[in-house]
């Protein structure tokens, strides 16, 4: 990117009127101002895009990791989308996921983050500290290591159990007879954090005389809730929503780890099911097309989340 | 103002001991509930004969580490860790200062769009669509590369990384480079020698956002890295967890910690630099 002619070609580059002030800046021919964006756009086109066209076109064939289909993969329309939703697999998949976000993430992780924030606003300075440390350390920890935490947690012979036998109430095989309890609460531990960040500092820039207002009027602690904070972080709210619930559609290694979608498929969410159905049964087809609806799922989402916020990107 | 802080005192004192009391009771359940499975890991790690529930070790003792410390199991899929995180991240920071540079400094027609594009990548859910990339690399002949999965990482996180690194560069002023400018320099000697020493705690706090993102995946290395010896330890645990688990947990346990210390370090680094709002920082403006 030589830089020749700066000066005239800021005096070339036309009127600037219509522009922010802060977009305002040097003008110089077009083409070697968006040069250093290239090495970003090829690797998005490649690396992002290029699986993302690839998982729409490959779920219209009958691509096959084994068998004749390996060599030969051919065109098969509709034919994934089809058997899919005519398999029982598919829709008792489809429901475990939306139990699964609307149970870990829209109620659990949300109310949970939202809860300790707000708690913690009252809390003693160093309490405040341990939950926060604890709450955290939770959400730092590599996905494998937090997934074998909660394994060791939920497992037959685990902490739960071990509570629950010396408090004399009946243990449960969580992994093996209520897997999506289970996983559900895993999850919730290990992603509540995000939240909880989310809405301490959505707390912290409510203005402390707008609670005080409300308090000097008469409102009790959770009529200023409802009526006072919750309308005022409504933003973070729907923020943090759209965020954690993107989070959870696409939770593979938790679940993989703790009961590997079963036992059967009891527990197989959507990305288990395309793994899988792509590895395990080798029909990657199959796997492909349900890859490419949790795409246009997350596509959906990630739409309406821009749209809602429109955040500001000049 | 210290009317009003004085009013707040004389408004909840009186009732603040009670539900003081009780908060903080509440929060110290919560905050067990949330430590005691992590406590497993720790006192399993240091016990000799360590079962799945939390206890504390009859024999303290450091067996569990000195067992996993050897090159084969740990220090061989560390290390590729620490070459597939640092290449994705060194990949995504370069590629993302280059293009949050136009983005913030130049108005241009596709602006608007590349940072809608890039916002809505940053919402696909990347987990979801391995199995096409599987396909996808097979196609292209890049399985088992540890070049291609890191291209792959690095892609990955690029559309958060360039969102941040461009609002940390847009705090940069512009007079510095205007000045420059006038005494010839090119935009990218600016963006060198000015803009990039001026945010270097922005670019820091993005490269080790990627590099703990990197370090913690599973699934991507899981599906896309095949031969044992190119593995990083995310995927070795699970295959040691596969092999060994039923037996050696404390082994497990020992392993999972020295692969969590350095994302436990990094983020409280990443802490210091921004005091507290870590990622969302850089990430969300207004």
């Amino acid at each position: 990117m030589a830089g020749a002619g700066i000066l005239p070609d800021r005096q070339l580059a036309g009127p600037t009127a219509g522009s922010p002030p802060q977009a305002r800046r040097k003008k110089r021919s077009r083409p070697t101002r968006v040069l250093p964006l290239l090495p970003a756009v090829v690797l998005l086109a490649l690396f992002l895009l290029g699986p993302v066209v690839w998982s729409f076109y490959g779920s219209f064939t009958n691509a096959a990791l084994t068998g004749a289909a390996a060599n030969n993969t051919s065109f098969v329309g509709l034919d994934n989308y089809i058997s899919l939703f005519g398999s029982s697999v598919f829709p008792t998949s489809l429901v475990l996921t939306i139990i699964f976000v609307f149970a870990s993430a829209v109620v659990g992780q949300n109310l949970l983050g939202l809860g300790l924030a707000a708690l913690m606003r009252n809390g003693n300075k160093v309490v405040r500290a341990i939950v926060g440390a604890a709450v955290v350390a939770a959400w730092v920890l590599p996905e494998i290591v937090a997934a074998f935490a909660s394994y060791a947690f939920f497992s037959d012979t685990g902490t739960l159990n071990m509570i629950l036998a010396g408090a004399h109430l009946p243990t449960i095989n969580w992994l093996y007879d209520t897997p999506m309890v289970a996983v559900t609460l895993a999850n919730i531990w290990r992603g509540t954090a995000f939240s909880m960040m989310v809405y301490s500092a959505a707390l912290m820039n409510i203005p402390p005389e707008i609670t005080e207002a409300a308090t000097v009027d008469g409102a009790g602690g959770w009529q200023r809730m409802w009526n006072v904070t919750l309308p005022m972080i409504r933003r973070s709210i729907s923020t943090n929503m759209m965020l954690i619930t993107l989070q959870t559609l696409s939770v593979f290694t938790l679940i993989w780890v703790m009961t590997a979608g079963g036992p059967g498929t009891k527990s197989s969410t959507l990305p288990i099911l395309a793994y899988q159905e792509a590895f395990q049964f080798s029909n990657l087809g199959y796997g492909t097309a349900i890859a490419t609806i949790l795409l246009v799922v997350g596509a959906v989402f990630s739409i309406i989340y821009i749209r809602a916020l429109k955040p500001e990107v000049d | 103002m210290s009317a009003v802080s004085i009013s707040r005192v004389s408004l909840s004192a009186p009732r603040r001991n009670g539900v003081g009391w009780l908060t903080n009771g509440l929060l110290l359940i919560l905050a067990a509930c949330f430590l005691l499975p992590m406590a497993w890991l720790v006192l399993a790690s240091l016990n000799a004969n360590a079962t799945l529930a939390v206890a504390l070790p009859d024999q303290w003792s450091l067996s569990n580490f000195s067992k996993v410390l050897t090159p084969e199991q740990t220090l061989l899929p560390l290390w590729n860790s620490v070459v597939l995180s640092g290449g994705t991240a060194l990949i995504t920071v370069l590629c993302a200062v280059l293009a949050a540079y136009p983005l913030s400094r130049y108005s241009l027609r596709i602006k608007k769009p590349f940072l809608y594009g890039i916002l809505f990548g940053t919402g696909l859910p990347v987990t979801a669509m391995m199995v096409p990339v599987y396909s996808l690399f097979v196609t292209l002949n890049l399985l088992d590369s540890l070049g291609g999965t890191i291209f792959f990482m690095a892609a990955t996180s690029l559309p958060m990384a360039i969102w941040m690194t461009k609002n940390f560069m847009d705090e940069v002023p512009i007079a510095l480079e205007e000045a420059a400018w006038v005494d010839g320099a090119s935009s990218m000697q600016t963006l060198r020698t000015i803009v990039v020493p001026l945010m270097r705690p922005g670019i820091a706090v993005v490269f080790i956002f990627v590099f703990i993102q990197a370090w913690g995946n599973f699934f991507v290395p899981f599906v896309l890295l095949l031969s044992p010896d190119k593995q990083p330890a995310a995927v070795s645990i699970f295959n040691f967890f596969g092999q060994y688990g039923a037996v050696a947990y404390g082994q497990l346990a020992a392993f999972s910690l020295l692969y969590s210390v350095p994302v436990v370090v990094l983020y409280v680094v990443v802490q210091k630099f921004l005091g507290g709002s870590f990622a969302m920082a850089g990430a969300v403006k207004g």
